[in-house]
């Protein structure tokens, strides 16, 4: 073995080295970006052939998000004010229940929630937001929303029960 | 801490990419495999095909099997491992097995009684084994939320073990192996994960009280630090106790007193969020090992070799070698450290390549400072890729703690992964002359059954825990109101 090979072999090896430590930081990347957005059609066609293939075999592993037709689609839910305040949820075709329940999907520790309180999901690619009956109301800007009475919600329009604020995200 | 929502993983598997990463990982090792060979005899080594087959294998297998019982499992944390084992097996084939290639009979067997990398085949294999226990068996960890005071107990046993007479022994000066059926374990690194157990558990239940502060320090308006209350110092009381009393002057154990106490510290941090835990802790600990430094002659041996290594006397060249006053005259010398920076020095940016150093030069290079000897063969370049590796392991364990909901996972993903930095760096600290030797292992990487199988334990707790924090959360049947199931 000549001494230029050895040497060649050596960097060869170093370079396999980091080629290791590039592979599992692009692992990471999904942590912060989620799965990127070819994998997840790609993903979602599968699902949806299986669906029709078996249907009602077993619940499907994770909710398919909303739609990103548009631009100006609300992407999160985000707590903007309150104990929680920082919290993000990302909004996916489920509804979501805000109260002090322990099932809500959104927990609020707060004495002035209800403990299912409202909640907020999309109909006719809208969302909107929906007093469940609480005690101390539900409201949207300065205004109090009646009881069962869906409004439409959008962008950055501040949703306040009790001491918690949310809104809506691109 | 109450509330995840924001930290959550997403639910995603990523089980192809993980294969991949380990082939690339088993492919490293046979690379520094055949690099060894073709720079040491000028041949492919003969026994490449065993080793590629049963550790390819293993890994493999490790694979499949977190495919089927873990699948949602961080895609990460097994290549790490694989690939921090493979290069220490890798280097063990390189310091021992390569070596032996004009050596026979006697000669051959005496150089077999130091080690070799086949043994550390056979220890990852054991490894494996009892890691797809612990993934099969431990489907929630919180289950070991309800024995703490055991843990603690067997903790405690396991760090006392050697210390029964016929049962234990002592090696390089520290009286910390059991030698069983032939083979020496080292209970403290199995006693360490107890421990984080325990503390998880332990803090858990108390995190609020241990959190209260009575007296807040100021200077001007600037706000110092919180004192807690008097009463609530008697957990580290006990644990600064034991750490110093123990493991330092009875067991002369200075590596596993400053793991376990340092562990100790981040958990009892992560529990209550609070600094001045850590300044008393770590005054407490430092005023102790001042304190005791007159009267400890092995831990002054340390401190001594590691702040004056250069010193001939300390160093111990030949004109003090019969001197009996010299500081070497009790067969104490940092020659190990000495030779080890030798050794990094010589490696510089690219390394020698394997296969292309002189090792052999530093005493016992096959234990803790293996370091050493991938510095030198690796250079700074395979050096800073160990580091990542570690690194991103401790990363991702921290990642799982962020992302699981309950609290004792948090505290003991938090902890086991806090093991692994810490761990790595006593041990890598060590060998570069930043802290006093104290005489620990580098996970997966280091040769030994104990550490490699107690850094797979470690491990499977991290997938299990991973699995269940991102697995997606059960589905409602109807779409919503209904009682949910929960899967267990």
């Amino acid at each position: 073995m000549s001494d230029l090979t050895l040497m060649l072999i050596k960097l060869a090896f170093l370079a396999v080295l980091w080629l290791f430590v590039i592979m599992a930081v692009g692992v990471i990347r999904t942590d912060l970006f989620g799965p990127s957005a070819k994998k997840k059609s790609k993903r979602s066609a599968k699902q949806a052939r299986q669906s029709r293939d078996d249907a009602p075999r077993r619940a499907k592993p994770a909710p398919t998000r909303a739609p990103k037709g548009r631009r100006n689609e609300p992407q999160s839910l985000v707590v903007t004010k309150g104990p929680l305040a920082g919290t993000t949820l990302s909004l996916g075709s489920a509804p979501i229940l805000i109260g002090r329940a322990k099932d809500a999907t959104l927990v609020i520790n707060d004495d002035y929630a209800s403990g299912r309180h409202a909640r907020i999901y999309s109909s006719n690619d809208q969302w909107v937001v929906e007093d469940l009956g609480s005690t101390n109301g539900t409201y949207l800007g300065q205004q109090r929303l009646a009881k069962e009475d869906p409004q439409p919600i959008t962008i950055g329009q501040p949703i306040r029960i009790g001491k918690t604020f949310l809104e809506l995200r691109k | 801490m109450t509330n995840a929502l924001s930290t959550q993983l997403p639910p995603v598997k990523r089980r192809n990419a993980e294969l991949v990463m380990v082939l690339v990982a088993v492919g490293i090792t046979l690379f520094a495999m055949i690099e060894t060979g073709l720079t040491r005899n000028g041949e492919l080594p003969g026994d490449l095909f065993l080793y590629g087959g049963l550790f390819g294998g293993l890994a493999i297998l490790a694979h499949v099997f977190i495919r089927f019982f873990a699948p949602y499992a961080d895609p990460l944390l097994l290549p790490l491992a694989v690939l921090l084992n493979g290069l220490g097996m890798a280097m063990l084939y390189r310091l021992f097995e390569s070596t032996w290639h004009n050596l026979s009979g006697a000669k051959l067997e005496e150089a077999m009684e130091s080690g070799s990398a086949s043994g550390q085949l056979q220890w990852t294999a054991l490894s494996l084994v009892v890691f797809a226990v612990i993934v099969y068996f431990l489907k929630e960890p919180r289950v070991l939320q309800r024995y703490p005071y055991i843990m603690a107990l067997g903790a405690v046993v396991l760090l006392m073990l050697p210390l029964i007479p016929g049962l234990g022994a002592t090696i390089n000066g520290a009286r910390q192996w059991v030698v069983v059926a032939g083979n020496s374990l080292q209970p403290s690194e199995f006693a360490k994960i107890a421990l984080v157990i325990f503390l998880s558990g332990y803090m858990v239940t108390k995190r609020d009280v241990l959190s209260l502060a009575s007296k807040r320090i100021k200077v001007g308006n600037f706000k110092i630090m919180d004192l807690p209350r008097m009463r609530d110092l008697a957990p580290m009381a006990v644990m600064w106790g034991f750490c110093i009393v123990v493991l330092v002057i009875l067991m002369n154990d200075l590596g596993s007193s400053l793991m376990l106490f340092g562990t100790f510290l981040a958990m009892i941090y992560v529990a209550t969020e609070r600094g001045s835990w850590i300044v008393i802790g770590l005054v407490a600990f430092f005023g102790a090992c001042t304190l005791l430094y007159p009267f400890v002659s092995h831990f002054r041996v340390r401190m001594v070799t590691w702040l004056d290594a250069f010193n001939p006397q300390v160093y111990c060249t030949d004109e003090f070698l019969n001197n009996p006053d010299a500081f070497c005259g009790g067969g104490s010398t940092s020659q190990q450290l000495v030779k080890g920076l030798f050794a990094l020095a010589e490696g510089g940016i690219t390394g020698t390549g394997m296969g292309g150093g002189k090792p052999a030069n530093v005493p016992e290079i096959q234990n803790d400072f293996i370091f050493a000897a991938f510095g030198e063969e690796l250079g700074l370049t395979g050096i800073m890729v160990m580091l990542l590796a570690l690194a991103l392991l401790a990363q991702r364990g921290m990642r799982i703690a962020l992302a699981s909901k309950e609290l004792f996972v948090k505290m003991f993903a938090s902890g086991i992964s806090f093991l692994i930095a810490f761990q790595s760096f006593v041990v890598i600290g060590g060998v570069t002359r930043v802290i006093p030797m104290t005489g620990a292992t580098i996970p997966f990487v280091a040769k030994g059954g104990s550490a490699l199988l107690s850094s797979y334990i470690m491990l499977a707790l991290l997938v299990r825990m991973s699995h269940n924090a991102r697995k997606p959360a059960p589905q409602a049947i109807q779409d919503e109101g209904a009682t949910q199931v929960f899967s267990r």
